[in-house]
């Protein structure tokens, strides 16, 4: 049985926000079927005693003063903008909440 | 017949730099001179910046006119993965999304290499995203390995690593999430070190996986590599994770060349089955140059490597669909679509569709479904724990033996083209280098021979505990002087010539 | 016929939820050194960290970790002792990085509560809500929105986006569900939010100014057909903008959900927004397909493991709450309870206070500020607060004290500050309005008055006091009200033989 199936490659790609065709929506599912078959090799190998690991050099209360640094500026800010409105970056309309 | 000047080590120019026979400008224009002749062939570099490059090189040569005291590296040429900010310069990270975006501030590694007067040449060519084995994955072409252009120079960093090969560069910078520095190394017969994570800076250092990405110095020799190593690590406070602690001595390391006493270990896990004959031929010989070097070799067991490339393709792909979310044409990078009737929602569908190549989408997909509600426990959670058992091995390990060697890569450079279609295979090449990354322990690469069926180089990796990277310098160093002696030359030197245009 | 309030309550049970986001007055933002100032030009206030540029790494301000436990600690939490930020994986052109760093399963602060006291019928009556989590996050950027007829998101051709406030650090505040306000929940809600308005400002971690958005409720409010017991479907209301707005906002929702089941609609779970106008709620976001945000621990930032020794001495430093701080009030100025929630209510307890603090007896400071002052607030639609300065008011009953201005005069000095015409002293100056206090200027009026009225002032001579009030008020007459009654009585009736 495949392990994901095309719909689920489809939302995936809804949530990631890439625009895909049907036929590369077939073929990243069965890609995706493959690499999940491998990967889900994970499943089961430590014990419910292992603790998870999300940084491999364990360090903890890391912070900085509140202290205010220069910012860049308007320009320097905006110098990749695809599209601006003077100072501001100009997008198209959104959609959704208010 | 003296040696070109651009074959000589970073050492070597950095003697020449302060005795004064040869100038900064003249160094850069010899590899400018250099890469216009072999790049074409090559395509090592995405991006030039000669007008700067030259302007920092006359300002070194000015500064040392004037007697200031400056860095070894000051005025010695260097290639930037284009992964890395430098205001300004384009910065591409191998992808069309970010065509033509130049970044208006500068990575810690950048300010590190600019305060040391450290010239760079350019940026170069990396798979997208740093996603990848062979920088087949790049949005602007394929690098070609200089030992044979009908191959693969490695990847994501092959672009630098094919740069040192070519001698378009004396240094290089890269930056290694699963083996991006080691692995294009090992495949170009040059020297890469992946640090211990947080030793050097990430600011500025486009994320791939954030929990694994670190950026190294490479070279074609471990003492230049040990030389930039100082130059780039050291503590940031502008990245959370970077270690506050003083950076070790690497160039002494290096220059140690004895070992007599060490324990090293051969990690059982990463050899025989699935490793090209002549790359286990090369490395057992090595193994035997350490021993008449007064090492001691014992074979240690790491039975949760088997688990960590499905980990490593669970942990970094979820890391990488967060982290290349932000490129959504909202702010810089390409946008497409944008004709005044589509919603940004379906200008962000299209940009993506089209900035972002095969390997990036699948594993931004990869990664959403290993992070989805209902998935997370059973895979990116359990390649978490998985991450645990593997630093606990290595913990095991390291207690019995200084440090942990193993062969870079199963194989030597395969042919450009040969595992574009199967992305399994492609992550197999990794399976040496991934541990590491997982540990965040460092790793170095240098080379140990051709293989005798190919005449290819192959790949030997030293992993030392995390913050011990000397010690990978200490046994690279002695090991490099071992075989060099063995051979009589660098293996650098036994590169065919390119054709020169 | 759609059902009112009271109809509402008698079939339905209300639950509440409350959420608040608060911004912290940090100087700097959340994760990098961008300042936070409000109303600073478009994109000023934005580096490679905030603008979510390929490369930047965020770092944790320290007093923003401070400010939360804070909160937590005056809201009864407990301080985790390992808390983590977590990525919220969703795309929106506001958010620079196509998440927010937050927390989720791992927050700062746990079970905490806070009381209200809220006037019943029976009486006043306490209703705990229960603090869930304090949580820390960022905000998001600004967008405006170009093109529509209103300015709104929708029939836009394009939004404008500032990301100046992207990154300012938000603390969320999630109630547990709130079950048995009956009626009240409104007025719970409403009270609930500004005590906590109140225990923010006393511990000076925000400026908590709603109508600027650095606090935000959202409230969300369900609603069950009595005796069932079931829990009714939630809406989120977002946009409530003032306090009477929460207690609008929740009292709309009701009667809006208590109406579609009563016409055998079904409740959605869905965002809503408050409509100041019409003081009704507005569909906005559904939520019926659950969002999947892919939280995982943020691997650019470490765990916050808050010593203990610390948090104690956070928790020993914490300024008295503000419920204590108004009984001792309440008592040292001998208010009763219905004047002192007349303040409260008022918003003025502060104000009150202050002027208090500037010499002024409470009873005339509470009355000038919820008398006159209001009154006027009130005429102008404008807070009492922003008329008139505290020291100002102090000033005036400072003067009718010593007898140099009646209250008639005070109130037009009163009125001359609002007008802009100065300081009180300078209105007075200005106007003219000093009581006379001459007393041969005013013996001169009283033998005036006496002369007018002979018979009163035999009366007077022949003991009966009360009868002066006539003379009293000739002579108040003839100065124009500008002379102290009390002065006029005392030299009237030297002049009569009974002083």
């Amino acid at each position: 049985m495949a392990a994901i199936s095309r719909d689920e490659v489809a939302h995936l790609a809804r949530l990631a926000r890439i625009e895909m065709t049907d036929a590369e929506l077939d073929h990243l599912a069965s890609e995706m079927d493959l690499i999940l078959e491998s990967v889900s090799r994970v499943q089961g190998v430590a014990g419910a005693d292992i603790p998870p690991t999300s940084h491999a050099i364990a360090m903890q209360n890391v912070m900085r003063p509140d202290v205010v640094v220069p910012s860049l500026t308007p320009e320097e800010a905006l110098s990749g903008a695809p599209a601006r409105e003077e100072d501001r970056f100009k997008v198209p309309q959104i959609l959704g909440e208010e | 017949m003296s040696t070109p000047i651009i074959h000589q080590t970073a050492a070597e120019m950095s003697a020449d730099l302060a005795s004064g026979s040869v100038t900064a400008v003249e160094l850069a224009t010899a590899h400018y001179d250099r890469i216009a002749a072999v790049d074409s062939d090559v395509h090592a570099f995405l991006h030039l910046d000669r007008e700067g490059a030259l302007a920092q090189a006359a300002s070194v040569d000015a500064s040392r006119k004037a007697g200031e005291k400056l860095h070894p590296l000051a005025g010695v040429p260097l290639a930037l993965k284009d992964v890395l900010t430098q205001k300004g310069i384009p910065t591409t990270c191998g992808s069309k999304m970010l065509e033509g975006w130049r970044p208006p501030y500068d990575s810690t590694v950048v300010a590190n290499l600019k305060k040391a007067g450290v010239v760079i040449l350019g940026k170069t060519n990396m798979d997208e995203f740093a996603m990848g084995s062979s920088t087949e994955n790049s949005a602007y072409g394929t690098t070609h390995n200089p030992w044979d252009l009908s191959r693969i120079p490695g990847g994501s960093g092959g672009g630098s690593s094919a740069a040192l090969a070519a001698f378009e560069a004396p240094l290089a910078i890269g930056t290694d999430t699963g083996g991006s520095i080691r692995q294009p190394a090992a495949v170009t017969g040059t020297v890469g070190v992946k640090p211990t994570y947080g030793s050097v800076s990430r600011y500025g250092l486009v994320a791939f996986s954030s929990s694994l990405d670190q950026a190294g110095p490479c070279a074609r020799t471990v003492l230049d590599t040990a030389m930039l190593h100082e130059v780039i690590a050291g503590y940031d406070a502008k990245d959370s994770t970077s270690i506050n602690a003083p950076v070790g001595k690497m160039v002494e390391a290096a220059k140690k060349l004895d070992i007599k006493g060490m324990k090293i270990g051969v990690v059982k896990e990463l050899s025989g089955e699935g490793y090209q004959a002549g790359v286990l031929t090369r490395f057992n010989e090595a193994l035997d140059a350490l021993v008449s070097a007064g090492a001691e070799i014992v074979e240690v067991s790491t039975p949760s490597f088997e688990y960590a490339l499905a980990a490593y393709y669970l942990i970094a792909p979820s890391e990488a669909s967060s982290n290349l979310a932000r490129f959504d044409s909202m702010r810089y990078g390409i946008r497409i679509g944008d004709d005044g009737s589509r919603s940004a929602e379906a200008v962000m569908n299209m940009t993506r569709e089209v900035g972002f190549g095969k390997e990036v989408k699948r594993r931004i997909i990869l990664g959403a479904y290993a992070l989805s509600s209902g998935y997370y426990d059973a895979y990116y959670g359990s390649a978490q724990k998985v991450r645990t058992l593997i630093k606990r091995d290595y913990e095991a390990a390291f207690a019995k033996v200084d440090v942990l060697v193993s062969p870079t890569c199963p194989t030597t450079a395969f042919k450009i083209g040969e595992k574009s279609d199967d992305p399994l295979a492609m992550y197999l090449n990794d399976v040496a280098t991934i541990p590491v990354n997982l540990a965040g322990i460092g790793g170095m690469s240098l080379p140990c021979g051709l293989a005798p069926e190919d005449g290819l180089p192959v790949g030997f990796q030293i992993m030392s505990p995390a913050l011990k990277d000397e010690l990978m310098y200490q046994v690279g160093g002695t090991l490099e002087a071992a075989l060099q002696s063995k051979w009589g030359a660098p293996l650098y030197a036994s590169a065919p010539e390119l054709a020169v245009k | 016929m759609a059902l009112t309030y009271d109809q509402a309550i008698e079939l339905y049970e209300p639950t509440l939820g409350l959420e608040v986001h608060v911004e912290l007055n940090t100087n700097s933002k959340m994760f990098c050194g961008c300042a936070t100032e409000f109303g600073a030009s478009p994109n000023t206030q934005t580096c490679p960290v905030c603008l979510g540029l390929p490369g930047s790494l965020p770092v944790v301000n320290a007093k923003a970790i401070e400010s939360s436990i804070r909160i937590g600690l005056a809201l009864n939490c407990s301080i985790t002792p390992f808390s983590r930020f977590a990525r919220k994986n969703y795309f929106y052109p506001d958010m620079p990085k196509n998440f927010q760093t937050s927390q989720y399963d791992e927050p700062i602060c746990v079970n905490g509560y806070l009381d209200v006291t809220i006037d019943t019928d029976e009486g006043p009556k306490v209703f705990r809500v229960e603090i869930e989590r304090v949580h820390m996050e960022e905000d998001t950027g600004k967008s405006l929105h170009v093109g529509g007829a209103t300015g709104r998101i929708h029939g836009a051709e394009h939004s404008l986006l500032d990301y100046n406030r992207a990154g300012i650090p938000l603390v969320e505040i999630v109630t547990r569900i709130v079950p048995g306000t009956e009626k009240y929940a409104p007025e719970v809600a409403r009270a609930y939010v500004a005590e906590l308005r109140d225990i923010l400002r006393s511990l000076g971690v925000s400026d908590v100014k709603m109508e600027q958005g650095s606090l935000r409720c959202d409230a969300n409010v369900s609603i069950s057909p009595r005796g069932t017991g079931v829990l009714g479907t939630r809406s989120e209301t977002k946009n409530v903008n003032s306090l009477r707005s929460v207690e609008r906002a929740v009292r709309g929702e009701i009667i809006r959900q208590a109406n579609r089941l009563q016409t055998g609609e079904r409740i959605v779970q869905e965002t809503r927004h408050f409509q100041e106008e019409s003081g009704e709620t507005r569909s906005g976001r559904s939520k019926e397909q659950a969002e999947d945000y892919r939280y995982f621990p943020e691997p650019d930032l470490l765990p916050i493991v808050a010593d203990p020794a610390w948090v104690q001495e956070l928790k020993s430093a914490l300024p008295e709450k503000p419920s204590v701080h108004r009984k001792k009030l309440q008592e040292a100025w001998g208010v009763p309870d219905k004047e002192m929630s007349a303040m409260v209510n008022a918003e003025l307890l502060d104000t009150v206070e202050e002027t208090v603090r500037l010499g002024a007896e409470p009873t005339k400071a509470r009355s000038w500020w919820l008398g006159e002052i209001s009154r006027l607030a009130n005429e102008k639609a404008v807070a009492p607060t922003s008329l008139i300065q505290p020291s100002e008011v102090a000033e005036v009953i400072a003067l009718i004290a010593a007898g140099e201005l009646t209250d008639k005069l005070a109130r037009q000095v009163v009125e001359g500050v609002i007008n802009g015409e100065g300081t009180p002293a300078a209105v007075i100056e200005k106007r003219g309005l000093k009581v006379v206090s001459d007393d041969s200027a005013l013996m001169v009026a009283i033998e005036a008055a006496i002369a007018s009225q002979p018979e009163t002032a035999e009366r007077v001579r022949a003991g009966n006091i009360p009868a002066a009030g006539a003379i009293i008020g000739a002579v108040m007459k003839a100065t124009g009200g500008q002379a102290d009654a009390a002065k006029v009585r005392e030299l009237l009736l030297k002049h009569l033989g009974q002083g």
